[in-house]
């Protein structure tokens, strides 16, 4: 294994580690604040027994967030300096605010957490709030910074030389609003849906357990409307990728020939040799009309680039099915999730519809796990797209391996030890 | 006086921002240092209140250390971000050390919440107890050693050999050494020594616990001494630039002086059980040696090849950081407070109501 793949494969297991704990870290807060808030205005016991189970699970799944990130934060800097020396200046700023919105949450974590007695009602609810908005807050400012690898702007070069930088164009790229919104939404649905399902299964073999009914009902208000919006998000994703990122577009969706009216291509797999991907259901002119809006845009394809810059078309082109298929599974599944409550006015006595949700459990963090590999495996062979390869942004400092087997290793620990501590609380509330 | 104004007008936005991250260091070393500390006197809990020792610790830690750990964070993005070069240089020198360090706090953060919150099965709780308290045991030193290193010039020496000389000359030798090694066990030293004496005022009315952590807190007071002084005696050889700024110049003396004084005043304090004034001497102290550090390396940041002009940022970038630095404080130091407010005591009221 050479350095620069060890040194790739262990910022993909650290960001790939870290994201889960991430996302649950965005919308738990919002779970716990709903229970508690139900609570408060209704009496109801069963929403803060509630709401104090979340926030015991939530203390668990954000330490190992945080730590996580802090390994982030330096790995930076150990596996690819010249890619921090280069951009510190410019990602530094959203950079910095996300320390503080992230100073912010751990602050009022542990407020919530710990203050149950100690202050008022009003102010618990408020402590709460803050750790759901600060949490929503920092993972938009880390996006902005994917954002910018994507798009740069805000940077002016004179060959490899770095003539002026504009920081605030830098935070402001153009990918910025898409990706913040995409990854925001997948949070919420990934982890919404995630606990949805958990509270379904055990309501498949226990119908009358009130605590479980309304934790999925309050898990339903958090996870499907942002599964249901998500594929809008993911159509404006889409088309800025289309226009600034033309050969990501062309790799995820398996395009080798530039064309006119381009077809969308479902499944199938790219053979690069041959220059065609194979066994996909081509829909005609699909591609044209999601990309652009009109079924006879021009779609550039892979061979319009020289091949040392195109990324490694297998896992993108798989990676955006399977997100795209785990997605659309989450929407359909969240629209008959709203029709039910609508017509029934209760969710939790649909045999069907909890099988559904029961199954769909995983699928939020699959989806995620596939998505960021599209994003970063489809910017390859660049770090920063157009300007910094990731080859030239590497440490010299021989031996990868090494570190990556280590965090290897700690990651599949750690995640073995909360998956335990999770199934064991929940199966304390059985 | 010439040299003050020298100083003075050496002072541009570069060493403003400089100074903000040595005051960040400041902020964890006074708090997450402290933590660590704790973890160490986990470790060696002992005697016939071993539990509650344990207790007091736990109970001290638990609503603040997430917080606390953030300044670190804070520490490493005010650093790529003003002063990528030296980012960069730390980085790819002492990949090792940092990456050790990585999985120090890892292991402590995580072992901490598994113990809080994981199974309450008696022996399980103590294996990850062991696990938290030796990972914070051992995180620290490798802090230090990675300060060590640094002050030692030899990360500067290194850095400019890549290539032209041996994996372990470059990635090995700078910070495997007798000084950066003295450094960390300096600084787990005064960790150890903060964490007994906040503890001793933690422990508020229960005055057998106090004193448990009275007897800790004046043993770290030796061993902080001495490794301060296996520590000067080593940088003699091994890091002899940095040592001239520390024993020389008379902003030098002067900050020695106060530091003395600080560390003096603490013993004094604990002996006479008057552990508020304890509390703020030891504070003072560990800050002064921290500055006093930053203070001879000045105006490096990596000695002696690294200056913070050298590494800085272009001006925008430093205008718009200080500008998010001021809007970030509006909200940061009014929530630390609340925070600091909303669980001061807390340890000793906590024991009074299961009491």
């Amino acid at each position: 294994m050479s350095d620069l793949f060890a040194a790739r494969t262990q910022m993909a297991l650290s960001l790939g580690f870290h994201i889960v704990f991430a996302e649950i870290g965005i919308a738990m807060p919002l779970l716990m604040v709903l229970a508690e808030w139900r609570w408060r205005r209704t009496g109801d016991e069963v929403f803060l027994r509630l709401a104090k189970r979340w926030a015991k699970g939530s203390a668990i799944l954000f330490a190992v967030g945080a730590v996580s990130g802090t390994v982030l934060s330096f790995e930076l800097g150990l596996l690819w300096p010249r890619f921090m020396q280069f951009a510190g200046p410019i990602v530094g700023l959203p950079f910095s605010l996300e320390g503080f919105a992230f100073f912010t949450e751990a602050i009022f974590l542990g407020v919530y957490l710990y203050g149950w007695e100690r202050i008022s009602p009003r102010a618990h609810l408020a402590a709460g709030l803050i750790v759901a908005a600060s949490g929503a807050a920092s993972a938009i400012f880390v996006v902005m910074v994917n954002a910018w690898m994507n798009t740069p702007t805000g940077v002016t070069m004179s060959g490899a030389q770095i003539v002026s930088i504009d920081p605030i164009a830098g935070m402001l790229n153009p990918s910025s609003f898409q990706q913040s919104l995409h990854m925001l939404l997948a949070a919420y649905a990934a982890t919404g849906l995630a606990v949805a399902g958990i509270h379904a299964a055990i309501l498949l073999r226990k119908p009358d357990a009130r605590f479980h009914r309304r934790a999925l009902t309050l898990a339903l208000m958090v996870g499907t409307p942002a599964a249901i919006l998500q594929p809008i998000s993911g159509d404006v994703s889409a088309r800025t990728v289309a226009i600034w990122q033309p050969t990501k577009l062309a790799a995820l969706e398996g395009q080798f020939a530039t064309e006119r009216g381009a077809p969308l291509r479902i499944g199938g797999w790219p053979d690069v040799d041959a220059q065609r991907t194979r066994f996909a259901l081509e829909i005609p002119r699909g591609l044209s009309l999601l990309a652009f809006h009109d079924v006879d845009a021009e779609v550039k394809g892979l061979a319009a680039f020289p091949r040392e810059n195109w990324p490694p078309l297998p896992p993108v082109h798989a990676g955006f099915q399977l997100m795209v298929g785990l997605g659309t599974a989450m929407a359909l599944v969240s629209l008959w999730a709203v029709l039910v409550m609508f017509r029934a006015g209760d969710v939790t006595r649909h045999r069907w519809l909890l099988r559904a949700l029961a199954i769909v459990t995983p699928f939020g963090f699959i989806a995620t796990e596939a998505g960021w590999t599209v994003t970063e495996v489809g910017r390859q062979p660049w770090v920063v797209q157009g300007i910094l390869r990731t080859a030239d942004a590497v440490t010299p400092m021989p031996g990868l391996i090494v570190p990556m087997l280590a965090f290897a290793a700690l990651y599949i620990g750690l995640s073995a030890i909360v998956i335990r501590l999770i199934m064991t609380m929940v199966r304390e509330t059985m | 006086m010439s040299a003050a104004s020298a100083f003075f007008s050496s002072i541009g936005l570069p060493e403003i921002v400089a100074g903000i991250m040595v005051l960040a260091l400041n902020a964890y070393v006074l708090m997450g240092g402290a933590d660590y500390g704790g973890g160490l006197w986990d470790l060696l809990a002992s005697g016939p209140r071993r539990d509650a020792q344990r207790d007091l610790i736990t109970r001290s830690i638990a609503p603040i250390w997430e917080a606390n750990h953030v300044w670190l964070i804070v520490v490493v993005v005010l650093m790529f971000t003003a002063f990528p070069l030296a980012f960069s240089t730390l980085a790819i020198v002492l990949h090792i050390p940092i990456t050790l360090m990585l999985i120090g706090i890892v292991l402590r953060g995580s072992a901490f919440v598994f113990r809080s919150y994981g199974s309450s099965e008696r022996r399980a709780r103590r294996r990850w107890g062991v696990a938290f308290a030796s990972a914070s045991t051992v995180t620290p030193v490798l802090l230090g050693v990675i300060i060590g290193s640094v002050a030692s010039g030899d990360v500067a020496t290194a850095s400019g050999r890549i290539g032209a000389a041996r994996f372990t000359e470059i990635f090995v030798s700078p910070w495997l050494a007798l000084f950066p090694l003295a450094v960390g066990l300096f600084a787990l030293a005064l960790f150890a020594f903060l964490a007994a004496v906040y503890l001793t005022v933690e422990a508020g009315d229960d005055a057998a616990l106090r004193d448990d952590f009275r007897a800790r807190a004046l043993a770290a007071a030796i061993a902080v001494a001495v490794f301060a002084a296996v520590a000067l005696f080593l940088s003699r050889r091994e890091a002899p630039r940095v040592i001239e700024g520390v024993v020389g110049g008379a902003w030098a003396w002067l900050l020695h002086l106060c530091t003395a004084i600080s560390a003096v005043t603490a013993i004094l304090a604990l002996w006479r059980r008057n552990f508020r004034l304890a509390r703020l001497a030891a504070a003072a102290q560990v800050t002064l040696i921290l500055w006093g550090w930053a203070v001879a390396q000045y105006p490096f940041i990596i000695p002696m090849t690294v200056s913070i002009r050298q590494a800085s940022a272009p001006r925008v970038t430093l205008t718009l950081l200080l500008i998010g630095l001021g809007a970030g404080a509006l909200v940061l130091i009014p929530s630390l407070r609340y925070l600091l407010r909303t669980f001061a005591g807390r340890a000793a009221e906590a024991r009074e109501s299961s009491g």
